[in-house]
């Protein structure tokens, strides 16, 4: 088991008082609330917080922690020492029914027993409830939007033994079938996949926000895509039929005389499916030759002469 | 070792084309009438419909509204507050899209 060191994940002194245990507790929740901040190393930070919080906050539980010894350092192995908790007195009854239990084996084997937990998650918690609803996250690929998939994922889930009340992780495996058409940030709700009832209760459902893979060719806007598509400058210059490529394989397209880089040209319908479809949007990026010899160089030379421009006449000197 | 049976599980999209009653609305969200009637009233949702009897929420509310739960649970922000934030995080989204400008 590794040590955990609550003070440095509060960001806070030892010697700190409880008023600033809390004022330190508060600012880096809201900081790091996964719904706020969008790193995705956010919601472990978040869970850190908490469980650092659960800790700290309780005199009791906070001697009892300290009591473990100095020198100890995050992430060192660690074995609790024989009755580390004897003579310490804690309220209520063991932590555990119904939490969101996503605590470390440190904070499972320390205080997993010790004094009750606040009154986080009253609403899926008490007694004779629906199973708690469960959140994750599924990275896809843009392809398995367009034409829909089915993707098996494995979350840890915990679950509280019936029994004996102890809280134990077992692998969670589905196939999802993803839906044609999802977006990025999109949820998705699987119903009674989510923790078990208490009691006569329902299973709690599933929520997956989903997020896309980056695409080596296409980015995404909403539903519809986007792609740079390098072109000649006699492609641009003269118009051309090039074949580019599209979600799921490939088009002709036809290129206008007198085109740009930048310039817009719109796919309908080919964007991500949906009422409507997305569409997508190819932008030329015109590519010149090299001039790495004297022939191509004498060549770029009779440009100039026969064919002057000033691309920066309308810039004013 | 067992060999647990996958289910192969139909996913729901909360999007805008899914249309949820009040009831299916609190049964999804764990909340009470009187709470969905609060985030109306403050504007976080928006349901289609004229009477109460007639709302219709969309996929996107429940969205909001399990946001909203955990900033009040977790937070402990009260629903105006937690109005706010919601808006600010559809802006931010927007300025990173590059779709409002100056």
């Amino acid at each position: 088991m590794q040590f955990k060191d609550y003070y440095h994940t509060l960001d806070i002194k030892k010697d700190s008082n409880q008023e600033e245990i809390k004022r330190s507790y508060r600012k880096l929740a809201r900081k790091y609330h996964p719904d706020v901040n969008k790193d995705p190393e956010a919601e472990a930070r978040f869970k850190e917080i908490g469980e650092a919080y659960e800790v700290l906050k309780v005199p009791e539980k906070r001697a009892a922690y300290d009591n473990l010894g100095s020198g100890l350092h995050e992430g060192q192995e660690f074995r609790p020492p024989p009755n580390w908790d004897a003579g310490f007195e804690f309220s209520g009854g063991p932590a555990g029914a119904g939490g969101n239990a996503d605590y470390s084996d440190f904070f499972e084997e320390m205080f997993g027993n010790l004094g009750g937990r606040s009154g986080q998650d009253h609403r899926a918690g008490t007694f004779s409830a629906h199973g708690e609803d469960h959140h994750a996250k599924i990275a896809i690929n843009l392809e398995d939007s367009f034409h829909g998939n089915t993707m098996t994922i494995t979350l840890q889930s915990t679950e509280v033994d019936q029994k004996t009340g102890n809280i134990y992780t077992r692998p969670h495996t589905l196939n999802v079938k993803i839906p044609k058409g999802v977006r990025e940030g999109q949820r998705i709700r699987l119903p009674g996949q989510g923790g078990v009832g208490y009691g006569q209760g329902n299973k709690g459902d599933l929520y997956i926000d989903v997020v896309f893979n980056p695409h080596p060719l296409f980015k995404v806007d909403g539903r519809d895509i986007l792609l740079d598509l390098p072109v000649t400058p006699w492609e641009a210059a003269l118009g051309a039929t090039v074949s580019s490529p599209v979600l799921g394989g490939s088009v002709d397209l036809k290129i206008p005389p007198d085109s740009q880089t930048g310039r817009k040209l719109r796919l309908k319908g080919k964007g991500i499916p949906g009422k409507p479809h997305g569409d997508q949007y190819v932008v030329l990026k015109v590519v010149i030759p090299k001039a790495d010899n004297e022939k191509a160089k004498e060549f770029y030379k009779k440009m100039a002469k026969e064919m002057p421009m000033d691309p920066r006449s309308t810039m004013g000197r | 070792m067992i060999q647990e049976k996958h289910l192969k599980v139909e996913a729901i999209v909360l999007n805008r084309s899914l249309r949820v009653t009040v009831d299916e609305l609190c049964e999804m969200c764990r909340i009470n009438r009187e709470e969905v009637i609060g985030m109306v009233e403050e504007g976080i949702i928006d349901p289609l419909g004229n009477s109460r009897q007639e709302w219709r929420f969309h996929g996107y509310d429940i969205k909001k509204i399990q946001v909203v739960l955990r900033l009040q649970r977790d937070l402990k922000v009260n629903l105006p507050g937690a109005a706010v934030i919601l808006d600010l995080l559809d802006e931010i989204e927007e300025l990173k899209k590059g779709r409002i400008k100056g």
